[in-house]
């Protein structure tokens, strides 16, 4: 008799509780601001992309789940300040344990992580994410490349003073 | 636990003859006089951080990071001293950056200084992740830097040429590239240009770095300066798989590293192989391999069909099916002839050959797919397909040769390696070169060479007139270890292989035979030819013939036993209708002494069976044609002009393409006969239970032609191919075609004004069949000859004139 009325103590305790459960997915989940989420190929203020294709990410990545293939840039197709682009990039979700050494390696702070987590599928080809899956998306004053340089002469303007150019631009 | 040896005493050290004992990090070693103290401690074990020196380059001292202390008799040196021009002395102590402060200090000094304005571009630059500059800057520099001033930036980069990038920030001025120009290949297109912080490397303006080994200078850069245009970007070390390969461009068998990713070749760099290439590779080897990515490239099986007379994709078992089918009833009618092209490896040619035998019960079969002749065929079943290193010419041969004459024989565009080695001979003093050609080539120039000149055709007149003429040559020659050299343009001149034998006879000179592709010598040895069986076994020979029926386990006496047709007459005889069948396998007619034939027998023929990687003038023929690997994707060997084998593994697996000798194998099974080819190792199992034959000696007696005047208005035609031009392999690569030299007919200054020709005007060359018009230019070529590029941007000789080294043409003003 008692041990039924214990049971039912830990219950009814239990209501007066904060719930561990969560309504996911109707209520998203905020992470940690440092959450190693999905990643994010970014973008110069005027849409260039600030990979060049350097592979250190692919070399410093333990699982070997990043891929890529640097390409040319020319005066008719450009796609980054100076030489060099990343023609190819694709990351593979089922390999990526989230260290998060890529962006560490990343000269050019190019790769960065998101707090975006919801990375299941039900087939593996889509989670090979290419270069168009993983580029940061264009905001207001940006210009899908290929495009010239629109911040500088060079690609020093735009690691040096990239920032303060845009402004400038009004960007 | 292991026990080590007591190391000796300095008093126990024996010190030979030559040598001297000297003390480097207190380690006492023996090394040979004149020794560079940089390599004796590399024995050690010790590396020394070193960019300017290279083991085949002259010392420089130019980059100053080898640094290391050195004491001589008990008084140590003032400074600091560079181990790459310091040769070893008696009782010198040596101390390295192990072992003296003061020498990993300067080391780190020179490091720092180099890094000055070396730019921060590793991302960026394709040397990353195998740069020494990169290494050596983590091994034996400084963690930061304190200069803190703006680099010094150039524009970049620059194209030196249209296969090599330089970007000059990057440069630590270390001159291995422009030593190895000026040295090794004789191009000293590029130089040091200013003085102080601008020193940098360049080029005259107008001139670019039109090398045929530019590519060597990237290879050896320590830093990321020189870049390939093709391998721009394109992969990291990292990613990248090595395999070790065989160069399949030409006869000198150059060992390279083939790197390659996603099944797909990325580059190829010059493998170490001291007895053949050295660390050289020509450009053509380095860069030339997108043909086997090519866009058209077959990759199914096609068979002609019946109704619409177009190809159409097939499966094998249609294709072989219908193969084994026509080619059954081609035998049984008047006969098959095989054509195989030079560029096999030894495991297909002589599954071509015995396909040839067993299957086809023929000797029709013939490797030569260009111009040749009854006597060179003599000369090589007679004397070359019996040598090899131990017994004949071998490039460490060329190196010690007193002398060494060339007939017809282009070094520098037919086997570039045999070029570099003859200069290397030449550059010491102790080899004297004769080029029997037509002007003074650049590689007449780089070898430090006598060019014997002699009209097209009169080539056999010259030898046989040497002991009058040119009594010192063959004085030279006469002395032991003197090498001939003959190319393969001798085939088209008669005489020419009679009067070199003479010569060698007279002289005691040793003949080596260079072909310009690279299957040839191996498919000679195989008995892809029509008198030889494999192993150099004349096919009349019944003792030799008894030998390989019993070793290939047919029933004796059922191989044909009169020697077959050669190339011109399988063609002429498929023309004719004297031959029902053809099996080509590589062959570009256009290649062939006369076009025309070709065509006209391809045409003709009944049934041909095309054996090809990519659409061809034969296959546009071909009842089936059947798709084979290129070399990249199979294994096998080449046989180089040395005789010696050249083996290589497969460098893309699991391509699922088929080599020469599995197609034929299979094809033989349809047709009943058994060739045990399966893969390249069967087939040289299978060779190698042949062994050779015994050499029966060679009658050659063939008369020096008496050379007419080409009479008014005609001029007689000297022609020979470019190590760049329009090759099959060399499809799909405009960085490399961007290096050919000009395309320019040449002539002599006296018979430019006969015929009114300016130097840089225009010329027409023309015969019955047609007529090409290029620019002129003059030479000391003989009078009443022209010169003009065999296969090399729009001048296509062969398939435009019909005609060959020798042939009379008609010369005529022309414009553009």
């Amino acid at each position: 008799m008692f041990e039924s009325l214990k049971g039912f103590g830990v219950t009814f305790g239990t209501m007066f509780k904060k719930v561990v459960t969560e309504e996911y997915p109707e209520v998203k989940k905020v992470t940690a601001p440092r959450f190693h989420g999905r990643h994010q190929l970014n973008r110069h203020p005027d849409g260039l992309e600030k990979c060049v294709g350097c592979e250190l990410c692919a070399w410093a990545c333990p699982a070997d789940a990043i891929f890529v293939e640097g390409g040319d840039n020319t005066e008719d197709a450009r796609y980054s300040p100076g030489e060099r682009y990343g023609m190819d990039y694709q990351i593979n979700y089922l390999r990526c344990i989230g260290c998060g050494l890529c962006i560490e390696a990343c000269p050019t702070r190019s790769l960065t992580m998101t707090n975006e987590y919801e990375l299941a599928d039900d087939n593996r080809q889509d989670l090979i994410f290419t270069k168009e899956d993983l580029l940061a998306p264009l905001l207001p004053g940006m210009e899908q490349p290929p495009h010239p340089m629109r911040l500088g002469n060079n690609e020093n303007d735009y690691y040096v003073n990239g920032p303060q150019l845009a402004k400038e631009a009004g960007q | 636990m292991t026990i080590a040896p007591d190391k000796p005493t300095e008093a126990e050290v024996v010190v030979p003859e030559g040598h001297v004992k000297l003390v480097i990090d207190g380690e006492t070693v023996v090394a040979p006089k004149g020794e560079l103290l940089i390599r004796t401690a590399e024995r050690l074990g010790t590396v020394i951080p070193r960019f300017c020196d290279h083991p085949l380059l002259e010392p420089a001292g130019a980059c100053r990071q080898c640094l290391v202390e050195v004491e001589m008799g008990g008084r140590p040196m003032p400074k600091p001293q560079a181990s790459c021009t310091m040769t070893v002395a008696d009782g010198m102590v040596v101390k390295t950056q192990l072992t003296s402060p003061v020498a990993d200090k300067a080391q780190q000094g020179v490091m720092e200084l180099l890094l000055i304005n070396h730019p921060l571009d590793c991302p960026i630059c394709d040397k990353g992740g195998e740069c020494p500059l990169q290494n050596q800057a983590i091994a034996h520099g400084r963690s930061d830097s304190r200069f803190h001033e703006h680099k010094r930036t150039f524009p970049k980069p620059i194209n030196i040429s249209t296969q090599v990038l330089l970007d000059r920030e990057r440069c630590v001025l270390c001159q291995r590239c422009t030593r190895f120009s000026a040295q090794i290949a004789g191009d000293p297109f590029i130089e040091l240009l200013e003085r102080g912080a601008l020193q940098q490397i360049g080029t005259a303006p107008e001139k670019p770095f039109q090398s045929y080994f530019s590519g060597n200078t990237i290879q050896i850069c320590p830093v990321g300066a020189l870049t390939s245009a093709a391998y721009r970007f394109r992969a990291r070390p990292f990613d990248l798989v090595s395999t070790p390969s065989i160069c399949e461009h030409c006869s000198s068998g150059c060992a390279e590293r083939t790197d390659w990713r996603r099944g797909k070749v990325q580059r190829k760099l010059a493998g170490d192989d001291p007895q053949v290439n050295e660390e050289w590779i020509c450009d053509k080897g380095r860069f030339a391999f997108r043909y086997a990515t090519a866009e058209d490239r077959i990759k199914r099986p096609l068979v002609r069909d019946k109704e619409s007379g177009e190809l159409r994709e097939s499966s094998w078992t249609e294709a072989l099916r219908v193969a084994a089918e026509g080619l059954t009833a081609a035998r049984d009618a008047n006969g098959v002839g095989v054509l195989t092209g030079g560029r096999l490896t030894v495991e297909d040619a002589y599954a071509y050959s015995k396909f040839a035998r067993i299957a086809l019960h023929t000797n029709d079969i013939d490797f030569r797919a260009r111009p040749h002749s009854a006597e060179e065929l003599e000369f090589l079943s007679g004397t070359t397909v019996f040598t090899n290193p131990d017994n004949g010419v071998t490039f460490q041969g060329i190196e010690k040769a007193p002398a060494a004459l060339l007939v017809a024989f282009e070094p520098e565009e037919e086997a570039p390696i045999v070029f570099l080695r003859l200069r290397k001979a030449a550059r010491k003093g102790t080899t004297k070169v004769f080029h029997l050609g037509q002007f003074t080539t650049p590689a007449v120039e780089k070898t430090y060479g006598t060019l014997l000149a002699c009209v097209p055709g009169a080539e056999a007149n010259a030898i046989n007139a040497l002991p009058e003429h040119a009594s010192d040559v063959v004085e030279l020659l006469s002395k032991p270890g003197a090498v001939i050299l003959v190319g393969e343009r001798a085939a088209a001149i008669p005489g020419t292989f009679t009067a070199v034998a003479r010569l060698a006879e007279r002289t005691g000179a040793q003949v080596a035979w260079i072909p310009r592709r690279a299957g040839e010598r191996g498919a000679l040895a195989v008995g892809a030819t029509p008198n030889l069986l494999p192993g150099g076994r004349h096919v009349a020979n019944a003792t030799a013939r008894t030998e390989v029926e019993r070793t290939w386990g047919v029933e004796e006496g059922s191989l044909p036993a009169t020697p077959g047709r050669d190339t011109t007459g399988i063609l002429e005889a498929a023309a004719n209708g004297e031959l029902s069948g053809l099996l080509i396998g590589g062959v570009d007619p256009f290649d062939l002494p006369d076009p025309r034939l070709a065509e006209k027998a391809l045409a003709a023929a009944g049934f041909i069976v095309s054996l090809e990687l990519r659409p061809s003038a034969v296959t546009a023929h071909a009842d089936v044609v059947l798709p084979i690997a290129p070399a990249v994707e199979k294994s096998g060997s080449y046989l180089n002009w040395e005789g010696r084998r050249r083996e290589f593994g497969t460098t893309l697996d699991g391509t699922s393409a088929l080599p020469d000798c599995r197609v034929l194998d299979t094809l033989a099974v349809e047709m009943d006969a058994d060739l045990f080819t399966q893969t390249p190792a069967a087939s040289a199992a299978d060779l190698a239970r042949l062994g050779e034959g015994t050499p029966s000696g060679s009658s050659l007696n063939v008369a020096a032609p008496l050379v007419s005047p080409a009479g008014p208005g005609k001029a007689v035609l000297a022609t020979w191919h470019r190590l760049i031009g329009n090759g099959s392999l060399q499809v799909d690569e405009p960085h490399l075609a961007g290096t050919a030299r000009p395309v320019v007919a040449k002539i002599a200054e006296a018979t430019a004004q006969q015929f009114g020709l300016v130097s840089g005007g225009y010329v027409t060359v023309s015969t019955e069949r047609g007529a090409i018009t290029l620019p002129v230019e003059t030479d000391d070529l003989p009078e009443g000859v022209v010169w003009l590029p065999t296969n090399s941007g729009d001048v296509t000789v062969r398939a435009t004139l019909g005609a060959g080294h020798g042939s009379i043409v008609s010369v005529s003003g022309g414009t553009s």
